[in-house]
């Protein structure tokens, strides 16, 4: 027995590697559930299905519901990819035994996230290139145009970060996957029906307005309204127009709150184990 | 029971005052858990070297779990000073870990992942890891290779949760109770695999309750029982078993007697005299592992 001294010197491997390795499992791991799949990629364009074929009625200027119901349906697909997404799988992953496990090896913490934020961002470029292909095809949506698709890009993406760093935070509250489910799927839910995604924001209360303004989802619908909507229904908004510069503004401070909670809370083992 | 030659003499357990030891692969001294009031592990020293087997014994509840992974630095000590491979466990950098392998009770977790792409995937936190293939044979996963880690059984889950805790190629291997769950012949698959782990070199602390297989595997064997160590010995020594009187008995006159002796060959002779042919349903017995550890953990026999 050599009595080796007390640290040979151990290599890692390089970071890039392990992150492609992590984006992988977190790719295949959502793909091959078939839950995860209907659940966050089939049940939005479903919802566009169906509302699109009932309630096919005239806003106003010539625009149809369908439209405006396109950027409440994108908000709601890029809520589920990732707020709805990560609290569930990391509340499973933390509950079964995977996330301590993964602490126990040397692969980088920063690899895990990298990989659910591959994860969130392929999901949530797959639902909205399906949301809007289905639109188009089916209900002669009208595409964004021009500069639009800056705004559409950059509301996607904070919305969708303020929302990643909102899920894996909330997913500490829960015991384990199905309790996280039904813990964030009403919420998800309610925050739908009163941020303009089932029906006009015009036509919500106010009370449930100002509910509605303190969490990220009604901003990511407007900034998105601001893109599928011709500027004339500005006037519909609360504020009279599109208010960008405070869509912007909200998501970006939902997405430090996000990282300060995922920060305080997160945990890579169940509650009183340590 | 044939023991490896290399196989270490057994070494005196150290005490609470004795300077840890950095050369050994696991140095204990003085370690407490609470967890409120109740105390899970109550001032426990040992030392483990390296290319040793270390068996933890003991019932539920005694305290194995919480002293391992307190050693994995999953768990924080709220007293003592404990040295895995020369480092502070609470200190727990990458380049530590990567010396490591860890089955934990609690399993890897569930995975829509196949057996091969989860040993690659581990693989690949490490710089010199061991194929995946070879490591699935090795634990007898060949033909499940292409199987969804959810879609195994108990015992082939667990099988996977040891090829993910070696794949690393560690030096020391923790194991907490590898094989529960396990059918009689995937033990002995288990066991070989075990001591195949030995030959190269691998130290390994193992938790389990069951005396078969400490005995069979371990180098020396710990038992441990309301956060104590009450003994650490060669598992056919434990509780003085090997010097332990032996019981002779017998049927004379219709009644059925018996004799503590420390010389039982003796007795025998004299005993053979007393009698024209066979002595009637004659025994001898030596105190069984369980014998001695039922005693040492306080259960009745």
């Amino acid at each position: 027995m050599t009595m080796t001294p007390v640290r040979p010197d151990v290599a890692l491997p390089p970071l890039a590697s392990v992150y492609r390795t992590r984006g992988s499992v977190e790719l295949k791991e959502f793909f091959r559930q078939r839950e995860s799949v209907v659940f966050t990629l089939l049940f939005p364009v479903i919802l566009l299905v169906v509302f699109g074929a009932v309630l096919d009625y005239d806003i106003g200027g010539g625009v149809t519901f369908t439209q405006y119901f396109m950027a409440g349906i994108v908000a709601a697909g890029i809520l589920g990819a990732s707020l709805q997404n990560m609290a569930i799988s990391i509340a499973t992953e933390r509950s079964d035994g995977t996330l301590k496990s993964l602490a126990g090896t040397p692969m980088p913490k920063s690899a895990y996230f990298i990989g659910k934020i591959v994860q969130v961002l392929a999901v949530t470029l797959l639902i909205i290139a399906i949301l809007l292909a289905v639109g188009v095809l089916a209900y002669g949506i009208d595409l964004p145009s021009g500069s639009d698709w800056f705004t559409f890009a950059w509301v996607a993406a904070l919305g969708s970060a303020s929302c990643t760093l909102l899920g894996i935070a909330v997913s500490s509250l829960a015991k384990n996957g199905r309790s996280a489910s039904a813990m964030v799927t009403p919420i998800a839910l309610v925050l739908q029906f009163i941020s303009g995604v089932f029906f006009q924001f015009s036509q919500v209360p106010v009370w449930m307005q100002t509910v509605a303004s303190f969490f990220p989802l009604k901003w990511m619908a407007q900034g998105l309204r601001s893109v599928f909507l011709p500027d004339a229904l500005a006037s519909a908004e609360p504020a009279g127009s599109w208010e960008l510069g405070r869509v912007a503004l909200v998501l970006a401070l939902w997405c430090l709150a996000g990282l300060a909670l995922c920060v305080a809370t997160f945990r890579w083992q169940d509650r009183g184990t340590d | 029971m044939t023991r490896s030659s290399s196989a270490p003499v057994v070494a005196a357990v150290p005490s609470a005052g004795d300077a840890l030891d950095t050369s050994a692969a696991i140095s204990i001294r003085g370690l407490v858990k609470r967890y409120g009031d109740f105390v899970a592990v109550d001032g426990l020293d040992l030392d483990i070297r390296r290319g040793e087997i270390f068996a933890l014994l003991g019932p539920n509840g005694a305290g194995k779990t919480t002293t391992v992974e307190i050693c994995e630095g999953y768990r924080k000590r709220d007293a003592g000073e404990v040295r895995v491979l020369g480092e502070d466990p609470a200190d727990g950098a990458r380049r530590w870990k990567a010396q490591l392998g860890i089955v934990l009770q609690s399993g890897a977790g569930d995975s829509q992942l196949t057996c091969r792409e989860l040993l690659r995937a581990q693989a690949s936190y490490f710089s010199d890891p061991r194929d995946p293939d070879e490591v699935l044979q090795l634990v007898g996963l060949t033909e499940k290779a292409n199987v969804r880690g959810r879609a195994l059984s108990g015992g082939q889950r667990r099988r996977l949760d040891v090829a993910l805790g070696i794949v690393g190629r560690p030096t020391l291997l923790f194991l907490d109770e590898p094989t529960t769950g396990f059918d009689p012949e995937a033990r002995r698959q288990f066991w070989s695999l075990i001591r195949s782990l030995r030959e190269l070199g691998t130290t390994m602390l193992l938790t389990t309750h069951y005396l078969d297989e400490a005995e069979a595997l371990a180098d020396r064997v710990g038992v441990i029982a309301h956060g104590r160590l009450m003994e650490v010995a060669v598992p056919s020594s434990l509780g003085g078993r090997e010097t332990a009187p032996a019981v002779v008995s017998w049927t004379e006159d219709g009644v059925r007697r018996s004799a503590d002796t420390a010389t039982p060959t003796a007795f025998v002779r004299e005993l053979a005299a007393r009698f024209p042919g066979e002595v009637p349903d004659l025994a001898v017995a030596r105190p069984t592992l369980e014998d001695v550890y039922l005693r040492m953990i306080g259960e009745p026999a």
